[in-house]
């Protein structure tokens, strides 16, 4: 499960859409062990690409040292498929190195709304996961839950590529 | 003195679960071969086996991407820092489409797409 807060769903989303019809890429830092996503650091897509993203690897280096100062790890790695669904693609199950993080995807597929779904990808297995988003100010127990799609919570791509 | 490696989550598990190792080498290479001599299997996930230093990972030489500097060639000093990061890549489209894509808009030809 994954809970975050509205406030930062509603920052990647943005950053998604600024980007379209490229892919937006960016991380959700926090305190270490805490599975908490707090600090929202939008990162430049060096590909420029529709079909894929790759942070760049100089901006990668500054931020993973700046997590590692504050004490931080990155929580949520997140991306945009602008064409398809909110998914885990090979490449992207391929690349998944951070065993620790939830990838969030964004689809902005639909103009006028978004696809927004989790996974831990380990291994290179891929296991969907709730998202649960955080309303700050409101009654703390007033959440909305949700997780989308009809695909099986568990899928094992078996050529992980490594 | 030595030269200081960064190792990533995902490859803690060959040092132990130690953050920072250190070890020694002129080049990136013999460095990898060093540290693979006491975290056997390390050097497997860093180089493909074709020799060349693998996709999914970022290594640095103080604060320079090694791939600027010669990848495994790159040459190391005494007192270096070596990082090593998991690059933060993927996309909608596989590998071989992207290539596919980049071919067929370099030479105008026609290349068949997959979607990944």
């Amino acid at each position: 499960m994954l809970s975050i807060d509205r406030s930062i769903v509603d920052a990647i989303v943005a950053h998604a859409r600024r980007d379209h019809p490229d892919e937006a890429c960016g991380v959700v830092a926090g305190p270490v062990g805490s599975d908490e996503p707090t600090r929202h650091i939008p990162m430049e897509n060096a590909a420029r690409s529709m079909t894929f993203y790759e942070f760049d690897s100089m901006e990668q280096l500054r931020v993973w040292r700046e997590m590692d100062d504050r004490d931080e790890e990155p929580v949520v790695i997140y991306h945009s498929h602008t064409a398809t669904e909110a998914y885990p693609s090979r490449t992207d199950i391929s690349f998944a190195g951070e065993p620790g993080a939830h990838y969030l995807l964004v689809s902005t597929r639909e103009p006028d709304t978004e696809e927004i779904r989790s996974f831990r990808i380990v291994d290179g297995v891929v296991t969907e996961e709730p998202v649960r988003i955080l309303d700050a100010g409101v009654d703390p127990h007033a959440v909305q839950s949700y997780m989308f799609g009809q695909s099986p919570a568990t899928v094992d791509y078996e050529c992980s590529g490594r | 003195m030595a030269i200081e490696v960064r190792i990533p989550t995902i490859l803690r598990s060959y040092t132990g679960g130690a953050k920072v190792v250190e070890g020694s080498g002129d080049t990136l290479d013999d460095l990898l071969t060093d540290l693979d001599s006491r975290h056997s299997g390390l050097r497997g996930r860093l180089v493909t086996e074709a020799g060349a230093l693998h996709r999914f990972v970022n290594v640095y030489v103080n604060d320079e991407d090694v791939r600027f500097l010669g990848a495994l060639d790159a040459k190391l000093s005494d007192g270096d820092s070596v990082t090593i990061l998991p690059a933060v890549a993927g996309g909608a489209f596989g590998f071989a489409a992207a290539a596919a894509i980049a071919q067929h808009a370099a030479t105008g030809r026609r290349a068949p797409v997959t979607v990944g």
